[in-house]
């Protein structure tokens, strides 16, 4: 019946917890339609069915049907968010892949410099995890075969996690209403063996994120303030990513991903304590894939692991 | 087959009468006079005509976009015109059909007489609210003609703030309008079942149907001012680059979202608590029973009203909310569903020693409890954010929530324009063809709807114009039985206007139901009651002699 | 003593009607008011600088007197209502037209505060003028603070509108000790207004000024 594959560690999970609901609805609905029919054919009009003593209530049976699906949905509900759970947290030795998504295609960058446009290759049994944003609108990265969703914002970054257990080719949809050609957004993810998968990444390779996130720090003039030798007073960025630093409002922020994106694009935002207000804005000026690349070169002089938050 | 002899109630109906001398359709003749009324009984026919209106023109979008799907290629129109299509689908018939329809009609016919009022506590607001309906549909026409709106329903930003090139503001200044219309049904409502029941009518001795317009005019007046103001917010971020809602600027898109469904998800129970209290009484005349478990059934009415406002993060699955936060929407979004079970298990053992007749309102409501049923279970599906996260976005979510309001809302009321057409109009309509047409709409309506859970789950996204070939099949199911069910609808439309005409007269009572419209003549006069009626008994006293 | 409208069995069915009639009003304005403060909340604490920058900006002494005003003003309806309770009619016409005419004084204050405020580059959109780096989110500050004082102001102007008819029908002898609903109403319907404003002050006119 269902030609989907369960081509993630999670998908026959949820396709567990789905036929689940289903065998219980079918129980309810056949219950209800049955006990419809059996009272409309019994009772109907010109029967010579006992129609004595009729009640109208019955305090007893009306708690029994409320507690008894109330219980039932408790079930379902632990069962689901327990699942639920698992899908939201990556596991620690997942490889991050960078996807921006913007009006009406997928980029998609992983960290040795492999670019793809509208495709995805991911290697076989091992977790991936993606972290998004989008250029513009609302977008929502959707591959049914992993039974995974999650909506791509701009501004932001959110994540998603799988780990495929099938290898193939298998359909990859934006699922959240974003213009005119929102039903050509169309890419595909390509689940290879390892060994293969490996293979791609060498014929693939280009500069590293965080190479090209060096090489656009000198060009856009990033060196020119935030360099110990510059005459500009503004933060010095080495060893900084993670850190938790007080801003000029006498809050506290930790310097993750969204903190330095926001500084680029916003950088009247979030003020360090004790800089003026005088970085410009890029906005405009450079793309989500270039702050990415940004991002993760700030993450390497920052002498961080590869933690994502 | 004499329509009067099939009658509901399956009691020989009483002889037909000439017309009675002064109702409210004949006292004061002319348009004018109908523009100007303070009768709640014309304006809810005012109402009727064009909600009847507005349910077509959507259900023309609806057809250009089944039309569309038949082939996986993007070959009939437009992806513009198609995304402005399914958009004008959801702007009416959420707003202008929907919300509006049973309340402003059948509410304001019958409300005052079941309780036993000459009218509405506040009649010149009542046209007012239907004057601003009209208006706010102007404005939708208008922006249909000036090219359209290709947002969505829903508006999300920044897409609708930002990005789009259509005619968002027209359309939400329209869906202001008319949010004013429902604030202020929903004011009167309340006000006059709190002030005008008549002696002896308790709070406990009220029709369900009273207590279901109770129950909606609450959410109503309350949710409704939510989406006034974020529309508002939406006009203004467009026309000048607020920054509210728009990341560039440091907003929040999710900040639209959370505004967006906190009156939305409210809005589906103003849709559906209506069709409850309808259903209730449907099947209380055609079974001649007592409703089963009635302090169970008006604490659910009040329930779903209370909780529906928790529930809103459950679009939001996926958005980017934090976790926790969808674990708290999702239990809320399963205990929600408890006193809706409740409510059809009660309508089962309402059947249980009853003395059932199968006339049209009967399948209707039948045809309600079925697929009521099975979209509130797959809402079930929905609040498990598991399967969510798989399911929304997609044809699985259009199911459901078809299921619910078409399958649901719009059967009860198609049912309960059956039933009281006598009351309203003085003629009984053609039962034989009222039951075809219930029959067909059932199948029609399975066949169209059905397909689309098993598209959901096999992942075709919503609002796609172009679809990959594999979801062909179940697609060209789905627009065969669109076309069942357009006919379904079609048909009321000749068999009920031919009856005003040529139909026979009714009584005052021709189902020998229970309730105090039943006690006044068919149609009504414009005071209602010669007497000021006095209650003694609980509603649905069918064992009485 | 007039007689109930058609719909009401007696007067008092009809002055229940128009008290709940009222109150559930209120409860949907300040749903309507709710949704704005929330969005400023929600701004202010985004961009909590810009905000207090923005209302520095404000007109304190106008915003001061406007309070003032409106605090006096209801005191002066619910006297009015008082008056008419005891069988008075003069004294509670002079009243009830002081109010209305404290209504309009409000609304005159508040049309200067926009003009300046235009003329000083502060309106988004039309005339806006500021520069720097938290010129954005002011923006959004202002745009806010237009919305709202605007949509009060609104209120304020039908509430005029509406005590100058209770003046006249008061002066025509339309109320007496047993039956003087429309007055009540409208004078709840003031004190809305009033409420309204004590929120707005605040979170508009003083956030940056403590201290």
């Amino acid at each position: 019946m269902m030609s989907l594959p369960q081509a993630s560690s999670v998908a026959s999970r949820v396709d567990t917890l789905f036929y689940a609901m289903l065998g219980l609805s079918a129980i309810v609905v056949i219950g209800v339609f049955t006990v419809i029919v059996w009272f409309a054919t019994k009772y109907r009009h010109g029967s010579k069915a006992d129609r004595t003593r009729a009640d109208s209530k019955s305090p007893g049976l009306e708690m029994t049907w409320t507690l008894l699906p109330f219980g039932l949905f408790i079930v379902i509900f632990a069962w689901s968010i327990a699942l639920f759970a698992d899908m939201s947290r990556a596991p620690e030795n997942a490889t991050s892949v960078y996807v921006v998504a913007k009006q009406w295609m997928w980029t998609v960058q992983h960290e040795g410099g492999q670019r793809e446009l509208n495709t995805l290759h991911v290697p076989l049994h091992q977790p991936t995890r993606l972290v998004m944003t989008s250029q513009d609108v609302i977008h929502s990265f959707y591959v049914p075969a992993f039974r995974v969703k999650q909506d791509v914002l701009p501004g932001r970054f959110t994540q998603l996690w799988f780990e495929p257990t099938q290898t193939g080719t298998f359909d990859l949809f934006c699922a959240e209403f974003c213009g005119t050609d929102h039903s050509r957004m169309i890419g595909s993810v390509v689940v290879m063996v390892p060994a293969d998968y490996s293979h791609w990444l060498n014929e693939h390779v280009g500069p590293g994120l965080s190479e090209r996130g060096a090489d656009l720090f000198r060009h856009l003039g990033c060196s020119g303030c935030h360099d110990p030798h510059s005459g500009i007073h503004a933060p010095l960025l080495e060893g900084l990513y993670g850190r938790t630093v007080p801003l000029q409002d006498g809050t506290w922020v930790r310097v993750d991903d969204r903190y330095i994106h926001d500084s680029i694009l916003l950088p009247a935002k979030e003020v360090a304590a004790g800089y003026e207000p005088i970085m410009p804005t890029y906005s405009g000026r450079i793309g989500e894939e270039d702050v990415l690349a940004l991002i993760a070169y700030l993450k390497v002089i920052g002498g961080a692991s590869h933690e994502q938050h | 087959m004499s329509s009067i002899d099939a009658g509901i109630s399956g009691l020989p109906a009483e002889k037909p009468t000439t017309a009675p001398e002064g109702t409210y359709l004949t006292e004061q003749p002319g348009v004018l006079s109908w523009l100007t009324t303070h009768d709640h009984k014309r304006i809810a026919i005012l109402y009727a005509v064009a909600i009847t209106a507005f349910f077509f023109t959507g259900g023309l979008a609806a057809a250009l976009i089944r039309l569309e799907l038949v082939t996986p290629a993007g070959d009939l129109m437009t992806a513009e015109s198609y995304n402005k299509a399914f958009t004008f689908h959801g702007v009416v018939m959420v707003w202008f059909f929907l919300i509006p329809s049973i309340p402003t009609t059948l509410g304001n016919f019958l409300l005052p007489l079941m309780i036993g009022a000459r009218d509405v506590a506040f009649p010149r607001l009542n046209l007012m609210s239907w004057y601003l309906y009209i208006t706010g549909g102007i404005f939708t026409i208008v922006c249909l003609l000036a090219g359209g709106v290709d947002t969505g329903w829903t508006f999300y930003t920044p897409f609708s703030t930002m990005f789009s090139n259509s005619h968002v503001i027209l359309t939400v200044v329209g869906v202001f309008i008319v949010g004013f219309s429902s604030i202020l049904t929903g004011l009167n409502f309340i006000v006059t079942i709190h002030t005008m029941r008549t002696r002896g009518m308790t709070w406990f001795r009220l029709p369900l149907f009273v207590w279901s317009m109770y129950g909606v005019s609450l959410v109503m007046m309350l949710a409704t001012p939510v989406l006034a103001m974020t529309l508002a917010l939406i006009a203004l971020e467009r026309l000048l680059g607020l920054g509210i809602f728009d990341p560039a600027l440091g907003g929040d898109p999710l900040l639209f979202q959370h505004f967006f469904w906190f009156y939305s998800h409210p809005a589906v129970y103003i849709m559906i608590l209506p069709a409850m209290g309808v259903v209730s009484e449907l099947i209380t005349a055609s079974v001649r029973r007592r409703i089963f478990g009635y302090d169970f059934m008006v604490y659910s009415i009040m329930g779903i009203a209370v909780i529906g406002f928790l529930v809103w993060g459950h679009h939001m699955f996926v958005s980017g909310q934090s976790m926790y936060a969808s674990i708290v929407f999702s239990i809320l979004s399963f205990i929600v569903a408890v006193p809706s079970a409740v409510k059809v298990f009660n309508w089962t053992a309402t059947l249980y020693k009853g003395d059932i007749s199968f006339g049209a309102p009967m399948l209707y409501a039948l045809g309600f409890v079925g697929l009521f049923m099975l979209g509130g279970l797959t809402g079930l599906f929905l609040a498990a954010t598991a399967l969510d996260v798989n399911l929304t976005d997609t044809y699985f979510v259009v199911a459901h929530f078809h299921y619910i309001m078409v399958g649901g809302a719009v059967m009860a009321y198609l049912g309960g324009i059956h039933f009281w057409w006598p009351k309203v109009t003085g003629r009984m309509y053609s039962e034989g063809w009222a039951r075809f047409a219930a029959i067909i709409m059932f199948f029609g309506f399975n066949l169209t709807f059905f397909p689309q859970y098993l598209l959901g789950y096999e992942g075709m996204p919503r609002r796609y114009h172009e679809y990959p070939p594999q979801f062909q099949v179940l697609n060209v199911l789905s627009s065969a039985g669109s076309t069942i069910l357009a006919l379904s609808y079609l048909l009321p439309l000749g068999y009920l206007g031919w009856s005003l005409r040529y139909g026979p007269r009714a009584s005052a009572n021709p189902w020998r139901a229970q309730g105090l419209e039943w006690t006044v003549p068919s149609p009504p006069p414009v005071h209602n009651f010669d007497e000021t009626p006095v209650v003694t008994d609980g509603p649905y006293a069918y064992e009485a002699p | 003593m007039s007689l109930p409208a058609e719909q009401f069995d007696d007067a008092t069915q009809q002055r229940e009607a128009a008290t709940l009639g009222m109150w559930s009003f209120i409860a949907t304005e300040i749903l309507f008011f709710g949704v704005l403060f929330a969005g400023y909340a929600f701004c202010r604490v985004e961009f909590p600088e810009a905000f207090k920058e923005g209302s520095r900006h404000t007109d304190l002494l106008l915003g001061t007197a406007e309070t003032a005003d409106l605090l006096i003003s209801s005191c002066l309806i619910a006297v009015a209502v008082r008056e008419v309770q005891l069988g008075g009619q003069r004294i509670a016409t002079w009243l009830i037209g002081s109010t209305a005419a404290l209504g309009l004084a409000f609304l005159v204050m508040h049309g200067f505060e926009y003009v300046s405020e235009y003329h000083e580059g502060l309106m988004p959109g039309i005339h806006y003028t500021q520069s720097g780096q938290g010129a954005t989110a002011m923006q959004l500050f202002f745009c806010l603070y237009y919305f709202i004082t605007g949509f009060h102001s609104l209120h304020v102007t039908v509430g005029v509108v509406i005590l100058l008819v209770m003046a006249r029908r008061t002066y025509r002898g339309d109320f007496d000790q047993d039956y003087h609903t429309p007055l009540e109403m409208s004078a709840l319907y003031w004190h809305l207004v009033d409420l309204v404003w004590i929120f707005v002050f605040p979170l508009m006119y003083l956030i940056g000024r403590a201290g």
